[in-house]
């Protein structure tokens, strides 16, 4: 079991590593991916049940994630390559050619961690719902997890798979959704209002909890929480109060950030935040 | 009389429900999912015998796709069962990305495809589903002749591993492939053979190609049929071997002439042994209501338009 220091030193590393790799091909997104640091080192290197050096597309007996918001996959390879699923000096071929760090997480290139393709929105819960269904034919017990955005919730899709998994009782399967209220466009509230969204989930079956996603020990425990929930015939899901661009003062609570890399100087003021815990790749 | 004979008319979407039921038998990883049209796919019989591989989604075909995707890891071998127009058009970016791109082992079963659906009209009849599954790269796209060709084909699309598409239809046509002939992915079967023009088809369009060979001999025209029920992988080496030996070539489909067979084969041709090459196809329109064979002699997706086609690719040579 990791201790929550070291975690928050993991977070604060995979936090270099996030804008190090937009910086260094001028482009991809921050925003969303600082925001979710804690979410994805809570799951990789505690909650989940999983093997990063013997990584198959069929998981069997392992607890599997699926990131649908795909854009933020900086954060997502940080922290695969920090838990290690690949070599962490991987990460400098983010965004290149015939790299396997694609712009959208893929399968084609055989990056290991990745079990599906995502960046059109929408799509990562049905996926999690076919991959959980599996898991109770073949008698496992193991949990699917996944992350969405919250912009991502005005995607039909999404209320699909939520019927869905309700209706049918999918209570191997652990949703999150990265509550930054921000999306490419403006505040989420400008946009097009997601209104109540813990009563939405709630309405449609969900077993809802809600989080702090960037404290450390609270996404810890929710989501420990949320797994002594599963098996209770509900889906669980877990809104997940998040900050854009968490941990760099000047990305925080700017949709900007969304998809914009910083530039030298912003690198600079950004790293400045962040201890070198682990070393750079 | 013609050269193939056959002893009773069956629905092609009944070879699917029989495939289906046989390779759940065979495996046990074969699942089954549809879209509140389990009785319109005949997957009635592999739900009731496998009720716990059979998932019921509702109308809400996207999430369909994207579950399908997802039980294929850990083994599962799912085949998604809806209308032609519901399974490709509707849901292309969950197959194009969930599926096709992350090269997941998902059988996309798709019926009631193009005029022959008849009376429900345009918004159900597509024409346009072969060009948009074809155009996906690692799908595979098989449409079959007959219930027996179906059947196996399902079958084959089981032990196959990667995406398929499986197109079939509505109406009741002639059963003529041999119930025991095994479906190979990516072989033409040349069903007649002939010396003057190739007529190469697909799916209900081979039966209407070997009437149409008939009235060819009666006028002294010999002509070779293909039955071309894999569409991709295309079987270049066959239509390249036939080209050759007829020198000049027709095309049959219940498609639109843009993304359809008849361009895929035009492209083997052009890029290997240039041939005059006539296309029967729906050009450019959308369908309407009426009957299946009112609707193909209408559009001209029959015996006499590819009769006329032969005749005017002849006269080409």
């Amino acid at each position: 079991m990791a201790e929550i220091s070291e975690m928050k030193n993991v977070c604060s590393q995979v936090r270099r590593d996030i804008v190090r790799m937009v910086h260094a091909v001028n482009s991809g997104h921050p925003g969303g991916s600082l925001g979710c640091v804690e979410f994805f080192t809570a799951l990789y290197f505690e909650v989940m049940n999983h093997d990063p050096k013997n990584f198959t597309m069929d998981g069997l007996d392992e607890d599997m994630f699926f990131l649908s918001n795909g854009h933020i996959s900086p954060v997502w390879y940080s922290v695969l390559a920090r838990s290690g699923y690949f070599e962490v000096s991987e990460l400098a071929t983010f965004r290149l050619l015939n790299s396997r760090l694609q712009g959208h997480p893929a399968t084609e290139e055989g990056l290991e961690g990745i079990r599906i393709a995502s960046g059109s929105l929408g799509q990562g819960l049905s996926v999690a719902i076919g991959a959980a269904l599996t898991k109770k034919l073949n008698g496992e017990d193991s949990i699917v997890y996944t992350l969405h955005g919250d912009g991502e919730m005005q995607e039909g899709q999404i209320w699909e798979a939520a019927i869905y998994a309700a209706a049918k009782k999918v209570d191997n399967l652990i949703s999150s959704i990265d509550f930054n209220g921000q999306q490419i466009d403006g505040s989420t509230e400008d946009v097009m209002s997601l209104g109540d969204l813990k009563g939405k989930w709630q309405a449609f079956g969900w077993d809802v909890m809600e989080s702090n996603g960037n404290d450390m020990e609270d996404v810890v425990a929710k989501l420990k929480e949320a797994k002594t929930r599963t098996g209770k015939e509900k889906p669980v899901m877990i809104i997940m109060t998040t900050t854009m661009g968490n941990g760099v003062d000047f990305m925080m609570k700017d949709h900007s950030w969304h998809g914009i890399a910083p530039n030298d100087e912003q690198l600079a003021d950004a790293l400045n935040q962040l201890s070198e815990t682990l070393g750079d790749y | 009389m013609a050269k193939i004979a056959y002893t009773e008319k069956k629905d092609t979407r009944s070879g699917f429900g029989a495939g289906l039921l046989e390779a759940g038998k065979k495996d046990e990883n074969v699942v089954a999912l549809c879209a509140d049209l389990t009785g319109s796919l005949k997957m009635n019989a592999f739900e009731d015998e496998f009720p716990d591989r059979f998932f019921q989604v509702g109308i809400a075909e996207a999430n369909m796709m994207g579950m399908a995707a997802g039980l294929t890891m850990g083994g599962k071998i799912p085949f998604t069962g809806t209308f032609a127009n519901f399974s490709t058009g509707r849901v292309y970016d969950q197959i194009r990305q969930s599926i096709a791109y992350s090269n997941k082992n998902v059988k996309i079963a798709a019926s009631h495809a193009g005029l022959t659906l008849g009376e429900d009209g345009a918004t159900h009849q597509i024409l346009e589903d072969i060009g948009m599954m074809k155009m996906l790269p690692n799908m595979t796209v098989i449409c079959p002749a007959d219930y027996n060709q179906t059947k196996a084909a399902t079958i084959a699309a089981a032990e196959f591993e990667g995406p398929v598409y499986l197109r079939f239809g509505r109406p009741k046509v002639p059963n003529f492939t041999a119930a025991d002939k095994k479906f190979e992915i990516g072989k033409a079967d040349v069903i007649i053979e002939g010396t003057d023009v190739t007529i190469i088809a697909t799916g209900h369009l081979v039966w209407i190609a070997i009437e149409a060979e008939e009235i060819l001999a009666e006028k002294g025209i010999s002509a070779e049929v293909i039955n071309m029920a894999t569409i991709k992988p295309l079987d270049a080496q066959a239509i390249i071997d036939s080209a050759k030996k007829t020198g000049c070539v027709v095309t049959a489909e219940e498609h639109q002439y843009n993304g359809g067979l008849g361009e895929s084969v035009a492209r083997v041709l052009g890029q290997n042994t240039p041939t005059p090459i006539e296309m029967v196809a729906v050009d450019d329109s959308f369908g309407e209501s009426g009957t299946a064979d009112q609707l193909m002699e209408k559009y001209g997706i029959s015996t006499t338009g590819i009769v006329n086609s032969v005749e005017k690719v002849i006269s080409r040579k």
